[in-house]
């Protein structure tokens, strides 16, 4: 408890210092972090293979191939992200300067999840990172108020601290990160936390000025409610059942394939994999085919020996997944061995809704396939459930897509394929009800992690026009009033120097009225 | 759970598909117009009632700013709900990839007592708006607006879909026990606290706006009698009962020295110089909050003002000099006509005196010197800014509302409340054919597929990359 609550203060100090508060300091440190992955890159993928088993291909391409990205996008987009945003003028304000102006949040806890256990902590990271600091200079909007001595600065404090706390679950990684970050980076800004649940608990205590949590439901309730406590804003990003909805109008094998490919990369255990198929009976015997075929061609004859397919994270995780397939009918797959932890990739046919396998989250490799009569079947079926952290629709139907998007609700969700919204970083990604809350990725991270104020600088002068609003009150100003506010200009340049010179006329009047 | 019934009425109705498109919309919201322009007199009444609200306060607060969201949300609003497409990479270039706009569902809006119709209808346009079943909860302080809302919203609103409970506190305890799909809170941060903690049990987002101490620093280089006033009508509107007052000043003690004639003459100019008397000054709103008030009288030395009548519920317009930060009237939030002034050495000492404290929901900096005004904004952290007035960042629609720390998350206004009461959804519609591309990613893993997918998926620095 004490050395959480040393941690915390520590990094709170170090925001307040403002040491950060260039955006070549934050800069700096996302190139480092650029660094890190590169030159560090071999320890990274081993890490992630001994925990999840997966080789390094699939560490590179799911876990450095999005942070790399990531890195790249935020340094680029940085200057224009962290620039005072100037804002549509009412009449009233019109010789004011109004903008949005992003700033820094302070302190901020990242949670990590144990599926791709680099990652899911690198990209808030990044975007935690980015948010709030100084803007570049010169301001050009404000450039024409040659009246200033000086362009208003929308400069905030520092860039966020960050505490980091990667899953105690995938713990190479996590020791991983707690050994590298420090090499790196600001130690006293972006401090690495490991542990289990007393620790985490322990964290949660104290004060932080927002929380991202990837993980469950329930303990992203638990998260929300310590949160509550202190009034920190929370992005919570966790799961449930994704559908995916086969429409008997499409390409199966296509759709199949990347089925196959979203439902067992890193074994099944990933948010937003397809949980379940919801399906014709007439197509059931045909989609199980072709996934058959494509398991083939992805992993060969003996799935056990492909360097390409990863093991469940433990034996809970592995005890719990084998558990739902009591009583299923095993139309592929099936096999286990508990010492390795190893779950076959399995399809599972004719199930029933009801099943154990359909009520929680699967997060492993076993496909149960619900069969419906009709996409007004499909849409009822996945409404009536929890929302989804994805939804994914195959059709050659351009309608019936649209029609199963605007009927239903999820977090996001890709036509014709799955995961790819996860890869578009204009996207945000997060989930709705019991699938989370906030988004990220790319810009939404930078909003996630940054407050917009809101900032009108007006003028010391010009007390006339103020005359208005101040007792006594009187019809005369109640209507001046109403001409002043509800009048909106979105007229051009030859409108505003109009509208300008009403406004002087006006408050000539309004001097000769009421002065 | 009494209220269970109601709540999945409505989530029946929401589930119907009723609330979703525009026409139902547009439908609802013109409803409310009329609500606004027929039940005018009403309301200013119901107001006067309350707490003795002048009706030029009220008529503007009440019904000018909401008739202005409501309007500016009638504009827009089909722009708005349309799907916002994103720029793509080279994988997507050719899908479909855009941003839709999904309601939440069945949302809650709890109102507080100080503009009891403006801090109830402009979240509710906005969660109409954004095509939701709303379940409304006005204050039970203000009883008058509390029954006129009861009673009249229903006459103007679809009752499948939207409805209004009247509660105190056990029984919004016990609404709070249902799951909403977004809680809209306006009122303290123990009571924020109190939300959101019923809010986890759902795993409900919410928006909390709060309040605190706004301070406001009033540089030696300024139009002392401009500032006064604009400081004065701040702080007196709606008798200091505004999340968004000036709640102190911070000065140094020549300018205390200055301001307080100032002062006197704005509040003469505005009031008369029997302030009890002029029918544009409020009354606060229960005796629970005057005594409240009155007890924080108690500060520094009261320069101004400083009578009180207990059956008027009136607190004259009070300016309080030389207050201490141990004073009572610096250890919370006055809500009321008391405007101390805190004196301070120079802006410096001004900042950190600020950030010593949580973050207010607005700061305020008044210089003829702007260097002076981006000092205070650049060096603090506040929900709000204003430079050289107090209050009117507000009624600027373009600019979101909401605190940040103690004064609360989230924010509203314009457009803003369209997108708080929406689920920003990330869709991307891929092509059935092209297969071949996706080879790239299939298994068995090679490191030529992996050399091919980077050099796809990579986003490059500028001027770096020669290829794109």
């Amino acid at each position: 408890m004490e050395r959480m609550q040393q941690v915390v203060s520590s990094a709170r100090a170090a925001f307040n210092s403002g040491r950060c508060r260039s955006l070549e300091f934050r800069m700096q440190q996302l190139k480092a972090l650029e660094r890190m992955v590169q030159e560090k890159e071999k320890e990274i993928l081993a890490a992630i293979e001994a925990d999840l088993h997966k080789c390094g291909h699939n560490a590179y391409s799911h876990e450095i191939l999005g942070v790399l990205g990531e890195l790249a996008l935020a340094m680029d987009k940085l200057p224009s992200w962290a620039a005072p945003q100037p804002v549509k003028k009412n009449l009233l304000t019109m010789r004011d300067e109004a903008y949005v102006c992003p700033e820094p949040l302070g302190v901020v806890l990242i949670i990590g999840a144990w599926n791709y256990p680099f990652v899911l902590v690198m990209q808030p990271l990044i975007g935690t990172i980015a948010a709030g600091g100084d803007p570049p200079q010169p301001l050009s909007f404000l450039e024409e108020r040659s009246r200033r001595a000086e362009q208003p600065c929308c400069a905030c404090l520092a860039g966020n601290a960050v505490v980091v706390k990667p899953s105690e679950i995938s713990e190479n990684t996590a020791q991983l990160v707690a050994d590298l970050l420090p090499q790196y980076l600001d130690r006293e800004l972006y401090p690495v936390v490991t542990g289990g649940v007393p620790e985490t608990t322990a964290l949660l205590t104290q004060r932080f000025d927002h929380i991202l949590y990837t993980g469950n439901s329930t303990v992203g309730k638990i998260v929300m409610a310590a949160a509550a406590k202190h009034l920190t804003p929370v992005t919570l990003e966790l799961g449930g059942k994704s559908p995916c909805y086969i429409d008997k109008d499409c390409d199966l094998a296509v759709a199949c394939r990347r089925i196959t490919w979203g439902k067992y990369m890193n074994c099944g255990q990933t948010c937003i994999a397809p949980d379940y198929i919801l399906c014709d009976p007439s197509i059931q015997s045909q989609v199980v085919e072709n996934i058959k075929a494509t398991l083939q061609e992805f992993y060969g004859e003996d799935v056990k020996s492909s360097p390409d397919y990863e093991r469940i994270i433990n034996k809970r995780h592995f005890k719990r997944i084998v558990g739902l397939l009591e009583g299923q009918k095993i139309a592929h797959g099936g096999q286990t061995d508990e010492a390795s932890c190893f779950i076959a990739p399995t399809v599972l046919t004719d199930v029933s809704p009801e099943s154990k396998v359909m009520e929680e989250e699967i997060f492993g490799p076993v496909l149960p396939i619900v069969t419906v009569k009709s996409v007004d079947e499909a849409i009822e079926f996945i409404s009536r459930r929890e929302k989804p952290l994805a939804l994914y629709v195959f059709s050659n139907n351009k309608k019936l897509i649209k029609r199963v998007i605007s009927e239903t609700s999820s977090g996001g969700v890709t036509g014709n394929d799955v995961i790819m919204h996860f890869f578009l970083s204009t996207l945000p990604f997060g989930g709705v009800g019991n699938s989370g809350m906030g988004a990220y990725h790319g810009k939404h991270s930078f909003e996630t992690f940054s407050h917009s104020r809101a900032c009108l600088i007006k003028d010391l002068k010009m007390e006339v026009v103020n005359k208005l609003r101040y007792p006594p009150g009187c019809q005369k100003k109640v209507d001046c009033a109403k001409f002043f506010l509800l009048k909106r200009f979105n007229k051009g340049r030859v409108g505003l120097a109009i509208l300008a010179l009403l406004g002087i006329v006006v408050a000539v009047v309004i001097k000769v009225s009421f002065g | 759970n009494p209220y269970a019934g109601l709540v999945s009425r409505l989530r029946a109705a929401w589930l119907s598909g009723k609330t979703r498109p525009v026409e139902y919309r547009v439908g609802q919201l013109e409803a409310l117009g009329r609500f606004l322009v027929e039940k005018k007199q009403d309301i200013l009444e119901a107001a006067a009632l309350d707490m003795g609200k002048p009706s030029f306060e009220a008529y503007f607060t009440e019904i000018l700013l909401c008739k202005n969201e409501l309007n500016g949300t009638l504009n827009n609003l089909s722009h708005w709900m349309k799907d916002e497409h994103v720029d793509k990479n080279l994988v997507t270039q050719l899908d479909s990839a855009f941003i839709r706009k999904d309601p939440y569902g069945v949302v809650l809006i709890i109102a507080p007592w100080n503009y009891p119709i403006h801090l109830f209808l402009v979240p509710l346009i906005g969660a109409i708006a954004a095509g939701n079943c709303v379940v409304v909860k006005p204050s039970e302080t203000t009883k008058n607006t509390e029954r006129l809302i009861a009673e009249m919203l229903s006459c103007y609103l679809d009752n499948d879909c939207f409805a209004v409970v009247t509660a105190g506190v056990q029984e919004t305890t016990r609404l709070l026990e249902n799951k909403f799909d977004y809680i809209f809170f306006t009122g303290t941060p123990s009571v924020g606290r109190i939300v959101m903690t019923a809010a986890a049990k759902h795993l409900t987002p919410v928006t909390l706006e709060l309040g605190g101490k706004n301070p406001c620093y009033v540089s030696d280089v300024c139009d002392v009698q401009n500032v006064a006033r604009r400081v004065a009508w701040g702080r007196f509107f709606n008798a200091g009962q505004t999340c968004i007052a000036p709640d102190y000043v911070l000065c140094s003690v020549e300018m205390q020295e200055k301001l307080m004639p100032a002062l006197r003459e704005a509040i003469t100019e505005f009031f008369g110089s029997n302030p009890r008397e002029s029918p544009d000054f409020g009354r606060i709103v229960g005796d629970k909050q005057f005594r409240r008030i009155r007890a924080l009288l108690c500060s520094g030395r009261v320069a101004i003002g400083g009578q009180t009548d207990e059956k008027e519920r009136y607190i004259a317009p009070t300016v309080l000099a030389d207050v201490l930060p141990s004073d009572p009237a610096m250890q919370e939030e006055i809500f009321g006509p008391i405007l101390p002034i805190v004196v301070v050495a120079n802006m410096d000492e001004a900042i950190d005196f600020i950030n010593a404290r949580p973050r207010p929901l607005a700061v305020y900096a008044f210089s003829c010197d702007s260097k002076v005004v981006n000092q205070v904004l650049e060096r603090t952290s506040s929900g709000g800014f204003c430079g050289n007035d107090t209050l009117m960042h507000v009624t600027l629609t373009s600019l979101p509302f909401g605190g940040t720390g103690n004064s609360g998350l989230g924010k509203y206004h314009g457009k803003f409340t369209f997108d708080t009461f929406t689920h920003h959804r990330g869709c991307l519609h891929r092509n059935m054919g092209l297969e071949a591309l996706n080879s790239l990613r299939y298994p068995p893993y090679t490191q030529q597929k992996l050399g091919l997918l980077t050099a796809t998926f990579e986003i490059k620095r500028k001027g770096m990359c020669t290829l794109l």
